[in-house]
């Protein structure tokens, strides 16, 4: 106790304040310095890249170091009181900058005119639930959940069983994961080759020619097909998600305790019934969160739409017409709306965890 | 369970054809399309447009055995007598199979045309190049002279400048994010102080808003900041659109750590900066691998926030833009498209085949996030 009462009181000495003040203003400097370097600088991209890494990285640990060791020449109580924040203020600062307040941000501009400027109230809400092009987006990312969301999930859950019981498990696991370290844009170019009219390239219209003898068909930017070129698109989703699925649904069935499947198969179950009656009632939990997880996904689905057809042909969904209404047309209230409409949707998803927060004992 | 029961595996009824035959027919459904890309990404140019990438496998196809050159003394507008066959000019322009199988053709105009004998062989197209890497890697620069006399410098698909954006913007917007969570979810574990519990209720509200909330204010705040395109810029909205998920996981690690060794550390006197240092942050390096890789992967294959942040500035584009532009300035282009796409995905495939463990791992944990 004693001991400690040597640290308090930071004027003991005019070198140590001087320090005090020396050593955050360099560190300052040095971060202010590194910024303007960064943003106007005309160096060679290596050494702007290599400069970038070191100031950002090193620049944030600094920041770190520096407060802390500012907090630590103070006296035990303001040490105690003001730390905790050291730690996580820079955290809540972040999520409230860039997460938190925008969302109140946001339905503030939602509810203002084109140009942010005149208040037009739940004008623009209205006409976000009877314009046109947003009823087709709702109505696709209808679609990306049933035939999206659904298809990852069992074939997620398929894929799960069947390699539990292979002994290509591995193997076969980490390919069907491998889609997952794929960019959507990527996929979109993989799926766009996959799709091409040119029977010469596009490995669907060279079998579909070859077993039709029909003209080769558009099939993502197909009019004709509208809504259900919307499937083609889907499809990619299903690709880069189905291997998530798996991994949660692998990891959830090697959960299941043997004796319980070997009671059920002693008692004479069928290995059907041993699926739908044992498995998948005891791993119903991570069922919900993976499909959760994925209609998340599907709401919030954009690259792939994106780059695959540009939110034309009936496929827009909604985050391809925010992307429309507020960049391309401008119109910062209508875009900021249907920004807001997705939060919407995920609410139900939000409450529910804080409730499993709630319930935790641990806080 | 004692070692000698048998398990699951071993007493399956299914069929092991049956099990083994569906998981293999899905793993090949799954590994074509990123198969045709790889191959066509070797292909020339010509073989692209003219053949299917499945023309590397053995396949019948007409191949000329023989070409011959009709001379003028040819008489084009009656029946003529190539290569052992009668036949008009139309009829050879279709074909002619002669009786051993092979066909004759003529390619060309009635003047100035060719007659090749065909047989039908198997073959193979393999034909590889690396011509479509160079280009796309390569740097060239096109000097274009617009109508009103100015000239316009275009940069062809230069993935090389790419590659290094994409380093740039996601190793710190890897590394940022998961220094700033692992202090506060230390923080949020061990210390107690006022509003712990409601900014902590913050993180978990906060683990599934979609990112498009924040878009159009932190533009505005970017405007008037001028960070707009500037890599500090999207390393700070990666930080802020991850670091829900990072604290969460973490804290969940943390917290789970033993509490006596953090105990004795605070009786020998150290401070908690010196505790997070030397003890949390090594005895947390697998759950931080794990959030790293996840991190890393999403920072790389992010397209939306790099096409808000730094869209306007084509010298910070990362690769998912630079694809992305291509797909629609040149979408007929395939040697280049392919190549570039395989660019764009051989550093995150790479991780992830070399890294898989942790983040499988850092997917188990997070699961409970909706």
């Amino acid at each position: 106790m004693q001991q400690s009462s040597r640290r308090s009181g930071i004027t003991a000495t005019p070198v140590r304040l001087l320090t005090v003040i020396v050593i955050p203003l360099v560190t300052f400097l040095i971060l202010y310095w590194g910024f303007f370097f960064l943003r106007d600088s005309s160096a060679p991209k290596e050494v702007t890249a290599l400069t970038a890494i070191i100031w950002g990285v090193g620049g944030v640990a600094a920041l770190y170091l520096v407060s802390n060791w500012l907090v630590e020449q103070l006296g035990d109580t303001w040490r105690a009181r003001i730390q905790p924040f050291i730690f996580v203020g820079p955290a809540v600062l972040i999520l409230l900058w860039y997460l938190a307040l925008p969302s109140v941000r946001t339905f503030w501009i939602s509810l203002h005119g084109r140009s942010g400027s005149e208040f037009v109230g739940l004008a623009n809400y209205l006409a976000v639930f009877t314009n046109r092009n947003m009823f087709t987006a709702f109505r696709n990312n209808v679609l990306w959940i049933l035939f999206g969301a659904s298809s990852s999930v069992i074939l997620g859950l398929l894929v799960a069983v069947l390699a539990d019981r292979s002994r290509f498990e591995r193997v076969a696991k980490s390919l069907i994961f491998m889609p997952m370290a794929i960019s959507m844009v990527g996929a979109g170019v993989i799926w766009d080759m996959m799709y091409e009219v040119n029977p010469n390239i596009g490995l669907l219209n060279a079998i579909y020619t070859a077993l039709t003898g029909n003209a080769p068909i558009a099939w993502k930017a197909s009019a004709q097909l509208a809504p259900w070129n919307n499937l083609f698109l889907i499809v990619v989703m299903v690709w880069l998600q189905t291997g998530f699925a798996m991994v949660l649904f692998s990891a959830a069935i090697k959960g299941i305790p043997s004796e319980i499947v070997e009671a059920g198969r002693v008692d004479g179950a069928t290995e059907i019934q041993v699926f739908f009656r044992i498995m998948i009632p005891y791993i119903m939990g991570t069922i919900i969160t993976v499909s959760t997880t994925i209609v998340i996904f599907s709401l919030k689905i954009f690259d792939v739409v994106q780059v695959m057809t540009g939110g034309q042909f009936g496929t827009q969904v909604i985050a391809t017409q925010f992307y429309r209404e507020y960049f391309t047309n401008q119109n910062s209230g209508f875009g900021s709306d249907i920004a807001i409409v997705l939060l919407l949707t995920v609410v139900p998803v939000m409450i529910y965890n804080l409730r499993q927060f709630r319930d935790q004992e641990a806080f | 369970m004692t070692t000698a029961t048998p398990t699951r595996k071993q007493r399956s009824n299914l069929g092991p054809i049956l099990v083994n035959g569906s998981l293999l027919l899905i793993v090949i459904l799954w590994m074509v399309p990123a198969f045709a890309l790889l191959v066509s990404s070797f292909r020339t140019r010509f073989d692209i447009q003219t053949t299917g990438w499945w023309a590397i496998f053995p396949h019948r196809e007409w191949v000329t055995i023989e070409e011959l050159k009709p001379g003028p003394e040819v008489d084009r507008d009656g029946v003529m007598t190539l290569a052992g066959v009668q036949g008009t000019f139309t009829e050879f322009r279709d074909g002619i199979t002669r009786n051993d199988g092979t066909r004759v053709l003529w390619l060309g105009n009635k003047r100035i045309g060719k007659v090749k004998v065909q047989a039908k062989k198997w073959t193979t197209s393999l034909d590889f190049t690396l011509d479509n890497y160079g280009q796309v890697l390569g740097g060239k620069t096109f000097n274009i002279r617009q109508p009103d006399g100015s000239i316009r410098t275009e940069q062809a698909a230069n993935f090389t400048g790419a590659f290094l954006n994409s380093l740039t913007v996601a190793i710190p917007a890897t590394l940022i994010p998961i220094l700033i969570a692992a202090f506060a979810a230390y923080g949020f574990a061990w210390m107690r102080f006022w509003g712990r519990r409601t900014f902590f209720v913050i993180v978990v509200a906060l683990l599934v808003v979609p990112l498009q909330i924040a878009l159009v204010p932190i533009l505005q705040d970017y405007v008037h900041l001028k960070l707009n395109g500037t890599f500090l810029g999207v390393w700070l909205a990666h930080t802020g659109f991850g670091l829900p998920l990072a604290t969460y996981l973490l804290f969940n690690y943390i917290r789970g750590l033993p509490r006596d060794i953090l105990e004795s550390a605070f009786i020998d006197g150290a401070s908690h900066f010196t505790i997070f240092v030397r003890l949390i942050l090594p005895l947390s390096v697998p759950a931080l691998a794990s959030f790293a890789i996840f991190q890393f992967l999403w920072v790389w294959n992010d397209y939306l926030v790099a096409l808000i942040f730094i869209g306007a500035k084509p010298d910070v584009q990362v690769l998912t833009m630079r694809l992305a532009e291509m797909v629609g300035s040149r979408g007929n282009d395939w040697h280049l498209l392919t190549s570039g796409a395989f660019v764009s995905m051989i550093l995150p495939l790479i991780v992830f085949f070399s890294l898989q463990r942790f983040f499988v791992r850092g997917l188990l944990a997070g699961s409970v996030k909706g």
